[in-house]
């Protein structure tokens, strides 16, 4: 029991970090029709926003430490960050143990800005070329994105810790009744969970309660009618591709302290995201969320050991074996509009 | 001739002649100069090259023809492979008995996945071959270890059966060959300061390359081919003629998947060992992008894009900085040190950079793929021979 | 700098018969004129250097790349000379190998067979390279051994710790220095019953491939063996990235130790799951609970940050060793990159010294007589104390480090500090041991 009740806290928080990946991406792909394999790309540039950062808060000026030597004999040179100087020590050491937080500010007009340059110097001349040219073009962008990062930080992990308060873990069984440690809990995906939460929330409610989110989805529904009705849905499309890039970044940065940062790590999440949005149902914004939450539930049930010793290699497969069975018993998907990428 | 028309008896005599002199084409460099670099006339590439370039043809079939975008190719590949080679280590070294093996289990994989995934269109359709390809990679890779030899591949070894061969004489695993000729020999004429590398590989993969590019222009110019477009250009319509479009299209899907799986039948010929990562979605990914970046639904771009994604692959990521340092030793140092430092980001290690910008250059400027920079390039030369014409005679105008 | 290859074809050029400048073609198959593949007839000779640089593992190869740069200096007599000057054997001169200058071609295995394989022919076929080295995954080192075998070139492999390179998939034409899963098991043991007692009960979390499954094994039976229990092996799929479903039901099952039977990025990510998770502060069954990483990597510990704090596990070799052979390849590499050098770096520099000097006493390139002079090879000074390259699977037996993650790290490189150095006897085992049961190493092949 206990062991299912884990499983399923585990399987939301894992669904809210699909979700989020795939809302953003289904903004420009179920949404604008664009197949954007540069999706990936963009959750990564997140996270190496927090990587960036943390570098900007750490940068040092070096002091000799004559005391101490280095690997090769000579004096150790100990870095000290300015922001010691700048702050004192103890508030220096507090800031920088909170940058990844703080990224989520500093990457917000970074993200925006990178999807506002993708959407108007290249993604605006492949709307209404064939899905096939889309895939390529924004394939060749990833590879190139994902090169760039490589050049600057090199292709191994680089450990973005979430602040100190956020170590460990919460015994939610304990609190419920159950035996101490049985079910526990990291702070720090309680937080993603609930920051998944409410950036989903603000993503719905942008589009449900306002007059832009209204002319979007009317642009969605029927471009060319709202284009004759004299409202320039192209510039509004535009910031929904700016949006959508934020989202994916900020996904990214409150991912990096669960997963170090790496450069591939877009490549690993775009076939599973594509896969949410799909089984999501194409043109579905809650679909997306939905699928997210399902396929990380089922995920993390197909982790458990008794699981696994029944069916061997289930947890290899479990999140292409559902969208199979889902795709082909609703053929749109759980929520997917009819027409859509359908041909 | 061989029933076809004159347009593609030229288009395919082009590609022979192109597949027969590969071997002195690709290597225009002197073996010794600092350009052979760039030669790539070395029998693993050439072999390479026909081996995805049959890949890139089957799936055109699918993908051209139809337009369905099939996600998860690359499994017919591997399937393909690990037949051939469970056919060398039970069986026989002969490559035949391995490659009709590789060839029929791949169809039959084909004609399963293509039958559940067929029942869906667009991007469904897409996203189901993609889950059945990562589920087969996945299931290569770990549990069925036992059967593919997960991560490090299915290999021969020296106590395989090899039924027909009878017990394995000597202490070394015999090689992949056809009737007694080994699929590895290789032999190398020399022309003053040019080796050439004549391949038996090679040209086996070759021949077999041209017989699947015979194949693929008989069906494109069949009415099955026509039935196919139709398809692509809209499926409703042909619904509403009566006509059911599933098996078409399921002979297409299987009919690619057969190709896939006679590339992976010779790549397992040519080397024999087959690895589960030729089944991962990037691979799938890359004969989507080869089809693409030579030009979708040509006979001919698919090769094209083959060879370049792989001649990019393989001889790009070998140039390290001190082969850049040989070349511009002429220059000043400071500048040489300069020039160096800017180019390399983009060779060796950078070489996925150069690919990623390629696709990116490709798409913008010639969205037609490698085919319409070649049809660009003979369309300006007939517009010089036409302003040529159109000089002596006023009445003729030019064509565009 | 050495120069790249650029008269390879030195070889084919002269045992063609040359008609006096005409251009007549000349037509010899592989198995006429050499005596062996790729047999070096000019001034100079061609390595392979086949790293992982693209990919996960591309830091790990640009590691092994330098190592390779800094051998290919020590050989032909330029720079310090590093570990020559503490080398056992004196047979290398500093002259290249066998008077011949050594030239190398590099190639990216992707961490793939298929492109690793694919990037070995080309340096086999197009480079005419005479031996082939490096790779950071067993999946590539089973594969370019193989390879090597069937062409008739020596593959002394680089990174790969699966019992199986030079077990079940041994190969007469291949050769380890790295360690491998059963001595990283050997040796952790008495650590790890010294530290934490022998009244413990594990989980084990396994990757789930070939290399994954060996070292669960082979931790699994030398921690039995020393009263340890195994509540669970649960295998994680290569893909993974999140490991949180895996590690949450760990506490549940009343385990007390966590293995984490994972390389590279499913070890720094599953390491880091594991510490968010708290793990580290519980307490079960009236123990502190513990972690182990079986196979460490500076390299990838770096990726893992502060989490690797405390955690024991086996290297293969690492930079603050006091040896000499040790202090002199740290100072010849750290003088000219300026950080110290990884395991991955000293194993790939090792094997081609190794490989140079088998050359020179063989006075032969023939893989044949240079697999004769590797085998059963004693030698010492090349940082791992006295050495053998067993001659019966082609295994390295040496002495392994167990190391712990630095409490107090003093720079970015000084992340593990070593707990012990095992020695050799205590890591050997028969070469029919069943961890390494199957295959065969076949016959040495000088290829054409």
């Amino acid at each position: 029991m206990d062991a299912i009740i884990l499983q399923i806290l585990n399987g939301l928080d894992k669904g809210s970090a699909y979700a989020l990946i795939a809302l953003g991406l289904t903004l420009i792909f179920g949404t604008l029709g664009v197949v954007n394999f540069a999706h990936g790309a963009l959750f990564m540039i997140g996270a190496f926003c927090a990587v960036t950062l943390s570098r900007i808060l750490t940068w040092s000026y070096t002091v000799i430490d004559e005391t101490k030597t280095d690997f090769l004999g000579n004096p150790l040179k100990v870095e000290v960050p300015y922001v010691h100087g700048l702050f004192g020590q103890a508030t220096g050491d507090a800031i920088i143990d909170w940058a990844v937080p703080l990224s989520i500010l500093f990457s917000i007009p970074i993200m925006l800005f990178v999807g506002y340059a993708m959407e108007r110097g290249l993604i605006k001349h492949f709307y209404k070329r064939p899905h096939a040219d889309q895939i390529l073009v924004t394939f060749g962008l990833a590879i190139v994105l994902q090169e760039i990062i490589k050049y600057f930080y090199g292709a191994n992990p680089i450990p973005t810790p979430a602040p100190e308060v956020f170590t460990g873990s919460f015994d939610f069984g304990a609190m419920v009744g159950f035996e101490a440690n049985q079910i526990i809990y990291p702070y720090w995906r309680l937080v993603y969970f609930g920051f998944a939460a409410v950036i989903i929330g603000a993503v719905f409610a942008f589009l449900q309660f306002t007059t832009f989110g209204m002319v979007v989805r009317a642009g969605m529904a029927d471009r060319e009618t709202v284009g004759l009705l004299g409202i320039n849905i192209d510039k509004r499309f535009t910031i929904m591709f700016g949006i959508a890039a934020a989202v994916a970044g900020v996904a990214g940065v409150m991912y990096a302290p669960i997963n170090s940062p790496n450069y591939h790590m877009g490549m690993d999440f775009l076939v599973l995201s594509f896969v949410v949005v799909v089984v999501g149902g194409m043109g579905s914004l809650p679909g997306a969320v939905l699928a997210g939450f399902l396929l990380g539930i089922l995920e993390s049930f197909a982790s458990m050991s008794a699981v696994i010793d029944l069916l061997p290699g289930i947890n290899q497969i479990i999140i292409y074996l559902v969208a199979i069975i889902i795709l082909l018993t609703r053929p749109r998907g759980l929520m997917g509009r009819k027409g859509v990428m359908e041909d | 001739m061989l029933g076809l028309e004159k347009k593609d008896i030229r288009i395919l005599l082009i590609v022979a002649v192109l597949t027969l002199f590969a071997p002195f084409i690709l290597n225009p460099f002197p073996a010794g100069s600092g350009w052979a670099q760039f030669n790539a006339g070395y029998p693993d590439l050439m072999q390479r090259f026909v081996i995805f370039g049959i890949f890139a043809i089957g799936f055109n079939i699918l993908f051209g023809l139809t337009g369905y975008l099939s996600f998860g190719h690359a499994a017919f590949l591997g399937i393909g492979s690990y037949s051939a080679v469970w056919m060398f280590k039970l069986l026989s070294m002969n490559v035949l008995p391995a490659i009709a093996l590789a060839v029929i289990t791949s169809g039959l994989f084909a004609l399963l996945i293509g039958y559940i995934s067929l029942r869906r269109s667009g991007i469904y359709f897409s996203i189901l071959t993609l889950a059945f390809a990562q589920m087969t990679y996945a299931l290569a890779y770990s549990v069925l270890t036992p059967i593919t030899g997960g991560e490090t591949g299915l290999q021969l070894a020296l106590d395989d059966p090899r039924v027909l061969d009878g017990a394995s004489t000597g202490s070394n695993i015999p090689v992949p060959g056809i009737f007694g000729l080994e699929m590895r020999s290789n032999s190398q004429l020399e022309m003053g300061d040019w080796v050439f590398n004549l391949s038996t590989g090679y040209y086996f993969s070759g021949i077999i390359m041209l017989l699947a590019f015979y194949l693929s222009i008989r069906i494109f110019r069949s009415p099955f081919g026509m039935m196919l477009r139709a398809i692509k250009s809209n499926q409703q319509r042909l619904n509403y003629t009566g006509l059911n479009a599933r098996p078409y299209t399921l002979a297409a899907f299987m009919i690619s998947g057969m190709y896939a799986g006679l590339a992976g039948g010779l790549m397992a010929a040519m080397d024999p060992l087959a690895g589960a990562e030729r089944m991962f979605w990037t691979a799938s990914g890359e004969v989507v992008l080869m089809t693409i970046l030579g030009g979708a639904g040509t006979l001919i771009g698919p090769v094209l894009g083959a060879g370049l994604i792989k001649y990019m692959e393989n001889i790009l990521s070998k140039i390290n900085s001190d082969i850049l340092h040989t070349w511009f030793a002429f220059l000043p140092d400071g500048l040489e040190d300069f020039v160096v430092s800017m180019v390399y980001p983009f060779i060796g290690k950078g070489w996925h950079l150069t690919l990623g910008l390629m696709f990116m250059a490709v798409v913008i400027f010639l969205p037609g793929g490698l085919v319409e920079a070649g049809q660009r390039i003979s369309r300006i030369f007939k517009r010089k021979k036409t302003d040529e014409t159109s000089k002596k005679s006023t009445t003729t105008e030019p064509a565009e | 700098m050495s120069k790249s290859n650029l008269t390879r074809r030195g070889l084919l050029k002269t045992s063609a018969v040359a008609g006096a400048g005409v251009a007549l073609p000349t037509i010899f198959t592989a198995s006429s004129a050499a005596a062996y593949t790729n047999e070096p007839t000019g001034s100079t000779v061609t390595l392979g250097f086949n790293v992982p640089q693209s990919g996960p593992y591309a830091d790990e190869g640009a590691d092994e790349l330098r190592a390779y740069e800094l051998a290919v200096e020590h050989l032909n007599g330029e720079g310090d000379g590093g570990m020559m000057g503490t080398f056992s054997s004196k047979a290398l001169q500093g002259n290249g190998i066998l008077g011949k200058k050594v030239e190398f071609v590099t190639g990216d295995t992707q961490t793939k067979s298929d492109a690793a394989r694919a990037s070995a022919k080309s340096m086999i076929e197009k480079d005419g390279a005479v031996m082939i080295t490096g790779g950071s995954s067993s999946g590539v080192a089973v594969a370019v051994q193989a390879l090597c075998q069937e062409a008739g070139i020596i593959f002394m492999s680089g990174l790969t710790h699966s019992n199986d390179t030079t077990g079940k998939d041994k190969r007469a034409n291949g050769f380890r220095h790295f360690f491998n899963s059963y001595m990283s098991g050997a040796a952790l043991a008495p650590v790890l019953e010294k530290m934490y007692g022998s009244d413990r009960k594990a989980y084990h979390l396994t990757a789930d491939y070939n290399w994954g499954y060996t070292t669960e094994e082979a931790i699994k039976s030398s921690t039995e063996a020393m009263g340890w229990e195994t509540v669970n092996t649960v295998k994680t799929p290569l893909t993974q990235t999140d490991f949180s479903s895996y590690i949450a039901p760990v506490l549940q099952s009343g385990a007390d130790v966590l293995v984490l039977n994972h390389y590279g990025g499913n070890m720094v990510n599953s390491l880091t799951n594991a510490v968010q998770f708290g793990l580290r502060d519980k307490e079960v069954n009236g123990k502190n609970f513990e972690i182990v990483v079986p196979l460490y990597s500076r390299l990838m510990a770096k990726g893992a940050g502060a989490n690797v704090k405390g955690i024991f596990g086996s290297t293969n070799w690492h930079w603050s060793l006091t040896d000499e052979g040790s202090k002199a390849f740290v100072k010849s590499f750290g003088t000219k990159y300026g950080f110290p050098p990884s395991q991955a770096a000293h194993t790939c520099y090792v094997q081609t010294m190794l490989y140079a000097d088998a050359v020179q006493r063989a006075g032969s390139f023939a893989p044949c007589a240079v697999a004769e002079a590797l085998e059963g090879f004693e030698f010492d000074g090349l940082g791992n104390g006295p050495t053998l390259y067993r001659a019966e699977d082609h295994q390295c037996f040496k002495d392994v480090l167990v190391v712990k993650g630095k409490e107090n790290p003093t720079s970015e490189f000084d992340l593990l500090e070593i707990v012990e150095v095992t020695p050799a006897e205590q890591v050997t085992y028969a070469p029919d041991h069943p961890q390494f049961a199957g295959g065969a190493l076949g016959n040495c092949n000088n290829g054409a």
